[in-house]
Formats: structure tokens, C-alpha cells, sequence
């Protein structure tokens, strides 16, 4: 039989006993609409998920460090490279070679450092990190308020919101101090923090966004945009390589200019730490000037913004970054870090003053192309380390997670097919005597499984599309809800819901499949049936 | 072709055919040993009362069933020995039914039941559906094409299975009771075409009557069965008839 004639039998069959097989039609919808709604949960959290880690940074950067620093982070290939102490230094040139790969969007070193934040003349002890513009980008900064830096070095700080308000807590203490005790000290506080009194009304900011309302948290005070556009002073330890006569040479390079308000009696007592100079020895130069002068320094940031949540920013640091300077700033102050101390002990550097990074941060521009560059940089002679391990055991967890919901999705199409075959072989019993006519008539045993197998697959067919639409308006109603949901929550909008053109493909080919499958018994049933049984007249 | 197709003038030869069922525990002979030629243009009239085994002969010389054992040969080919695709295409080809029961689809219109035989051989639209209104031409139904069974007399209806059983031109029109469950004047008409379809497109038709009377006035040949054996034949000379019949039948008169 030719198709255009089996389609239109099977079509006129269907409608014959429209609403039986409307229902079982429906009941398939109702089975391919589950395992979409299922499906494109999976989908969509999945979706969701690599967005979010892609967007935190963690996905898209390789560390970098030194062989000689860590030979390796696999235990074989650490005993299989032997001595690393000639390993190849993680300098500048090193960096240029990394930023020339290709896929590479920037690096940069991670810079962490340990300030005492001078503010209303109080001092808090906190950590510095550096940021690279690119890091408007990540997720943390969803939520700034205020503005992110201008440019790599603008002398603009970004405060997380926990130290913000630790920062305010000491003002607001200081304010009530001023007004209790009326002291001598009260016309400082005036002159350094004029909103003090009035804290509680955040100021108009020239040149900075309006801030938000803060909803996020609702503890926090909201008055920290009250800050924004206020200067913070950062007192650090500046490392100041050696000259060779031993006196730490002034930094003109980092362009750092010492706080006015520092007394010059303390410029010369800031040489606290001269590293070893008993040590060293007139003749061998390269060896005599390994170590460097701590100088205490300060420099003042205007604070433009003020974040929830600390962006990722390499995984070695000591402690937490709640005070954020563009990393070209954080640079060239050249502050002590922890990792400082091994220079002088381990001579990574050709020559004194040379910068010697101890760990480079490069982002590479998709995470898919963290491996090639993960194994260029390898090749180049470094340590590398990703978390790609870490994410392709996600994707494990994501492949049974979504297997799951697709079993769970498949049981009520597979109920809906066993109403399939329940469908055509009542149609079969009715048809009976058709069929048998049929046979008389020359129709081969082919055309009549043909027929039936086309009915199964129409309501497949059917079922598979209208299932489709059903289970995009139920993932469309639940994704709904649940932002009403995360609205209420003061939580941003989530697309849960993801279904993608595969899934629509999918989900209507494999409704098809269960229902011809479905189909198989009573096709076959059908073309068994006597021709002279079913005629025989009753 | 075979040996056994070197038949002179016979368009269906069984030789020999039994057809059993098994009935529970008993064994019932519905064909016994059965030899017979349908000759080429011959109305053939198969009489019995019921259980004689006459329908059953008709289902195996249509096509529609399979002896337990001889052969049925038609077209040159044993009936017993093909594929049940052949034996498809041989019902389809070869053979056009009617049925006492009229048996055309309810829930199709006259035209698309006639139509139905013309899809199975993949017949082209455009020429199924001239060759539609032609056969329903000529059982004079055409104004009623588009009515559905329920809409037609029974007369009508059967005409309409005529028109159904000849629009593949088939050789041989196997007339299962087409009287039955038709007035006597009703029945006649229906006669009338059969012996039409004889005459003029020289079909040749096998028909199972358990009316004598109808059969001797309209065959050419009776045959007799009883308990699934033939039971005599006579070769009749009805008026309407001007050929002269001998009795045909090779199988055994009990």
C-alpha cells in the first residue's frame, strides 16, 4: 500500500473513535510532557549551574606556579620530574608567553596582602586582593553597589559588605564616643567623616550609580552606600629590594606617595626588616643582595562600591580579600605577601628586584579550553592546576542526576504506551470484521500491521507534540512560581526551566519509537487475524 | 508454470483438497477430498445445505484459507504452496468476493469502499478514482457514491460489493450467498449482474447458493456437496443461457 494511502486510512481510523483515542493521545502527552518537565529541570539546573561556576571565576582559570615551588600536583608526575631547583621562574617573561597562548584572556598574579585599613582614624586589620577589570564580570559583582573600578590603576577600593559595616560599627562607635565625651578629638571625626551624624540618609554621590536599596541581606545596616565615595587609607609593607649599598632605594616605580598623615619621623623607622646583611659578601654580588627592606607605606582609595560576596580569586590565598584594588594598583605597591619570604631564601630571581611571581591566575576566554592551555602552560614548564576535576566529577553527578529524572519522566510514557496498546487492540476486536474484509479485499498481512503501526505512531506523534507544549507551559508555570518564590526571597530571577531544540527533538522521536514499539503487538496481532474467522458472519 | 497448470481451460483446479479443523477432540472434515475444475468463463454453482462444506471450498478457492492438504491451482501456481504474500496479491489480482452479509465497511462511503480493493494495489489516485465511478457505473450506483451502507438498501448495498469485488478486473468473482439476505426480486437483480459480469467481461464466477432453484436458472454447472464430498453435479441449460454445460466435475460421486 502506498504511504499516502496508509496515512490517510490510519488518519480516518483515528477519527472514528475520536475520543478514546483523543484520550489515549493524551494520556502520551501527558507521559512526553512529564519526561520533558523532567528533562528540562535537569537541563535547565545544569545550565544554571555551569553558568553560575563559569560566571565565579573557578572554571575558566588555571593557576599557575613555579616546579620549584610545587613540582606537581600529581604525586607520579612529581617523582617522574626528579629535582626541580633549576625549574623555570614564573617572571615576567614568563607572563607575556602565557597572555601570547592562545584562548587566553588575561593574566595575572594573585595579589593578597595583609593592610591595616585606616579609617576615621581607626585601624582595621583586614586583607587586600587585587582584581582585574575582567572581574566585573563574575557573579559576586551581580550585586555591587555602587560602581566597579575605572580603570587597572585607579586608586578606587571595593569593600565587602561585612567589612563595610565593621568599618561603620567603628565609626558609629566613634561618633557616640564624640558626642558622650565632647573631646578635643570630636573636630576630627567632624572633619574626616562629616556624615557621621547623620548616617542613617545616604548621601548623593557625584559620579557614582545611585546605590540599590539593599535587600540582600536584610541585617545588614543600610546605610553602607554611605560609604561610597569616601577615602580609606591602606597602610601596608611595601617590599623594597636591596640596593647594593644595603639601603632600601626609594620605590619611584610603584608610584606610591607616603600618607600625609604619617610623620616623617616614621619614614626612617619604617626600614623594619633588612634581611641578613651580616651574610653578605662583597665579591659574589648575585648572592649578597637576596632580600629585601619592609617599608610601611600608605595610600588612599576612594571607595566606589561595595559587594555581598568575595569573587573567586585563585585558591591560595591566607585569608580572605574583604578590601578589593584594581590589580594593577595591587601590583605595583609591591607589598609584602605571605609567599615574599621564600624569595630571599630560595634566590628565585636572575637579579635583586626582579619580579618573580609566585603564582600566575590565567583566565582562559571558555572553560572547554582550559585543558589545551592548561597543557601549553605544562609544556612551558610550569605547575599547572584547574579545577576540571573537581567539574568533571559535577558533570558524573549531573549525568545520573538527569538519568534519574528521565527514568522517572519515561515511567508515565510508559504507562501511556501500555494505553496505546490497550487502544489498538480494543480497535483490533471492533475492527475484527474490518480487517477481515480487508484481507478478502487483498490487503497483505503488511499492509494491515502497516495500518496499525501507522495509528500507533500518529498517536505518538501527537501525543509527542502536544506533550512538548505541555511540559514547556508546566516548566514555564513552575519557573514561575518559583521566582514569585526567590522574588519573595529577595533572591534574583533563575531560569530552572531549559528546553533546548535536542530536547524537543528527542522527546518527540522517543514518543514515536514507545508508541510504534507499543504498537508491535497488536500490529502483529492484526495481521495474524483469519480472514475467515473474522468474516464469519455471527 | 508447472505441470499441474496444463489444465485445458480450467481457471481454478483443486485436487484432492481436504480441510480439517480440529475441534477439541474431535477432527471435523469441512473438505473431504475434494477434485474439481472451475473452467475458464463458467458460472459455477456450488449447492449444499449447511455444513456441507460448500463455503469452505469457497474460502480455499478465494484464497482466503489453506487446505490441510492437496493443491489448489490457479494461475498456475498451487494455492496451498505460496506465500501468504502471494496468496494476498492472488485475492487481490485474481479474485473479487461478495458475501451474503454484504460486508462492506460502515463507516466509509460507497466510493471509498469501492476504492478500498484499488489502494491494496497501489492503484493511482487519479485513475482509481475513474475506475471507482466506472464500476459504480455499472451496477448503476454512481448517484450514490458518496452514501455511507447504512444509507443504502440492502440490494443497493450489494450492488455496491459487486462493484467493490470487480473494480480490480479481476478473472473470477467468488459469490459467497449473494442472495441471502435479499427479496427474492432484490436477489434476482444481484443475479442478473453476476450473469452480466459472466457474459461480458467473461469473469468467471463461483457461486455458493443453498438455493436450487436460483442456481439452476442462473449456472452453468451445479455441483453438489455434502459432508465435505461432492456430491453429484449437473450441468444445467437455463433459458437465459444459450452455452451447453456437461457435467464437469472430475472428483467422485459418493
Amino acid at each position: 500500500m502506498k504511504r499516502a494511502d496508509l496515512l490517510e486510512l490510519a488518519a480516518r481510523n483515528l477519527r472514528e473513535s475520536l475520543l478514546r483515542n483523543s484520550l489515549t493521545t493524551l494520556g502520551v502527552a501527558v507521559g512526553v510532557a512529564s519526561l520533558v518537565a523532567m528533562l528540562s529541570l535537569g537541563v535547565g539546573l545544569q545550565t544554571l549551574a555551569d553558568e553560575r561556576l563559569n560566571r565565579s571565576g573557578i572554571f575558566d582559570t588555571v593557576l599557575v606556579y613555579s616546579r620549584r615551588d610545587i613540582p606537581s600536583f600529581d604525586r607520579s608526575e612529581r617523582r617522574a620530574l626528579g629535582r626541580t631547583d633549576d625549574a623555570r621562574r614564573l617572571d615576567l617573561a614568563a607572563r607575556r608567553e602565557m597572555e601570547a597562548l592562545p584562548n587566553v584572556k588575561e593574566v595575572h598574579p594573585e595579589v593578597r596582602f595583609a593592610i591595616e585599613a585606616r579609617f576615621n582614624d581607626a585601624g582595621h586589620f583586614t586583607t587586600v586582593a587585587g582584581l582585574p577589570l575582567s572581574g566585573r564580570e563574575n557573579e559576586a559583582f551581580d550585586t555591587l553597589q555602587g560602581t566597579y573600578f575605572t580603570g587597572e590603576d585607579a586608586d578606587e577600593a571595593i569593600l565587602l559588605a561585612e567589612f563595610a559595616s565593621e568599618l561603620l560599627r567603628a565609626q558609629e562607635e566613634a561618633a557616640a564616643d564624640a558626642a558622650v565625651l565632647d573631646a578635643a578629638k570630636s573636630g576630627e571625626v567632624q572633619k574626616d567623616a562629616p556624615q557621621a551624624t547623620d548616617r542613617n540618609i545616604a548621601p548623593a554621590i557625584p559620579g557614582v550609580a545611585p546605590p540599590k536599596p539593599p535587600l540582600k541581606i536584610p541585617t545588614r545596616p543600610p546605610s553602607v552606600v554611605s560609604l561610597l565615595g569616601k577615602t580609606i587609607t591602606l597602610r601596608y609593607a611595601e617590599r623594597v629590594p636591596l640596593s647594593s649599598a644595603g639601603v632600601p632605594p626609594a620605590n619611584s616605580s610603584s608610584g606610591d606617595r607616603r600618607s600625609a598623615g604619617v610623620p616623617p619621623a616614621n619614614s626612617s623607622n619604617s626600614a623594619a626588616t633588612t634581611t641578613t646583611p651580616e651574610n653578605r659578601q662583597q665579591d659574589a654580588g648575585a648572592t649578597s643582595d637576596w632580600g629585601f627592606s619592609v617599608l610601611r607605606r600608605e595610600r588612599q582609595m576612594r571607595i566606589i562600591g561595595i559587594v555581598e560576596t568575595e569573587p573567586f580569586g585563585g585558591v591560595r590565598s591566607f585569608a580572605r580579600g574583604r578590601l578589593f584594588i584594581p590589580i594593577g594598583v595591587a601590583e605595583k605597591l609591591n607589598a609584602m605577601q605571605s609567599s615574599s619570604l621564600r624569595d630571599p631564601l630560595r634566590i628565585t630571581a636572575e637579579k635583586p628586584g626582579e619580579t618573580i611571581y609566585a603564582s600566575l591566575l590565567v583566565r582562559v576566554s571558555n572553560p572547554v579550553q582550559v585543558e589545551p592551555v592548561q597543557a601549553a602552560i605544562k609544556k612551558m614548564g610550569f605547575t599547572t592546576w584547574s579545577i576540571l576535576d573537581a567539574a568533571r566529577n559535577m558533570r558524573i553527578v549531573f549525568a545520573i542526576f538527569d538519568t534519574f529524572l528521565g527514568v522517572f519522566g519515561s515511567l508515565a510514557l510508559a504507562v501511556a504506551s501500555l494505553g496505546i496498546v490497550n487502544t489498538l487492540v480494543m480497535a483490533i476486536l471492533e475492527r475484527r470484521r474490518e480487517i477481515g474484509i480487508m484481507k478478502a479485499l487483498g490487503a497483505s498481512d503488511r499492509d494491515i500491521k502497516q495500518i496499525f503501526f501507522a495509528e500507533a505512531g500518529a498517536m505518538g506523534l501527537a501525543g509527542g507534540a502536544f506533550g512538548v507544549l505541555l511540559g514547556w507551559a508546566i516548566g514555564r508555570v513552575i519557573d514561575f512560581g518559583t521566582n514569585i518564590w526567590l522574588a519573595r526571597q529577595e533572591l534574583p530571577e533563575q531560569h530552572l526551566w531549559l528546553v533546548p531544540w535536542w530536547l524537543v527533538a528527542a522527546a518527540l522521536a522517543f514518543s514515536v519509537l514507545v508508541s510504534l514499539a507499543a504498537g508491535l503487538y497488536p500490529a502483529a496481532r492484526a495481521a495474524k487475524l483469519d480472514p475467515v474467522q473474522a468474516l464469519r458472519y455471527e | 508454470m508447472t505441470a499441474t497448470t496444463a489444465s485445458n481451460g480450467a481457471a481454478i483446479r483443486a485436487i484432492d483438497v481436504c480441510r480439517h479443523y480440529q475441534m477439541g477432540d474431535s477432527l471435523i472434515r469441512a473438505v473431504d477430498g475434494i477434485s474439481l475444475d472451475v473452467r475458464e468463463g463458467e458460472f459455477l454453482a456450488l449447492l449444499g445445505s449447511s455444513g456441507s462444506g460448500k463455503s469452505t471450498l469457497m474460502n480455499l478457492i478465494a484464497g482466503l484459507d489453506r487446505p490441510t492438504s492437496g493443491a489448489i491451482v490457479a494461475r498456475g501456481r498451487d494455492l496451498a504452496q505460496i506465500s501468504a504474500e502471494e496468496l494476498a496479491r492472488y485475492r487481490r489480482d485474481t479474485v473479487g468476493m461478495v458475501f451474503q452479509s454484504f460486508n462492506l465497511v460502515p463507516r466509509m462511503t460507497l466510493a471509498e469502499n469501492v476504492e478500498l480493493p484499488l489502494r491494496f494495489a497501489e492503484v493511482d489516485r487519479a485513475e482509481r478514482r475513474q475506475r471507482v465511478a466506472e464500476a459504480l457505473e455499472r451496477v448503476g450506483l454512481k448517484a450514490r457514491m458518496a452514501h455511507r451502507p447504512s444509507e443504502l438498501s440492502g440490494g443497493e448495498q450489494q450492488r455496491g460489493a459487486l462493484a467493490r469485488a470487480l473494480v480490480n478486473r479481476p478473472s473470477v468473482l467468488v459469490a459467497d450467498e449473494p442472495t441471502g439476505n435479499l427479496d427474492s426480486r432484490t436477489g434476482e437483480e444481484i443475479l442478473n449482474f453476476i450473469r452480466e459480469f459472466n457474459t461480458s467481461l467473461k469473469m468467471t464466477v463461483v457461486m455458493v447458493t443453498h438455493e436450487r432453484a436460483l442456481a439452476e436458472r442462473y449456472a452453468h454447472r451445479i455441483v453438489f456437496l455434502s459432508d465435505g464430498k461432492l456430491a453429484g453435479s449437473a450441468g444445467v441449460s437455463p433459458a437465459s443461457s444459450h452455452r451447453q454445460q456437461d457435467a464437469g466435475a472430475t472428483g467422485e460421486a459418493p
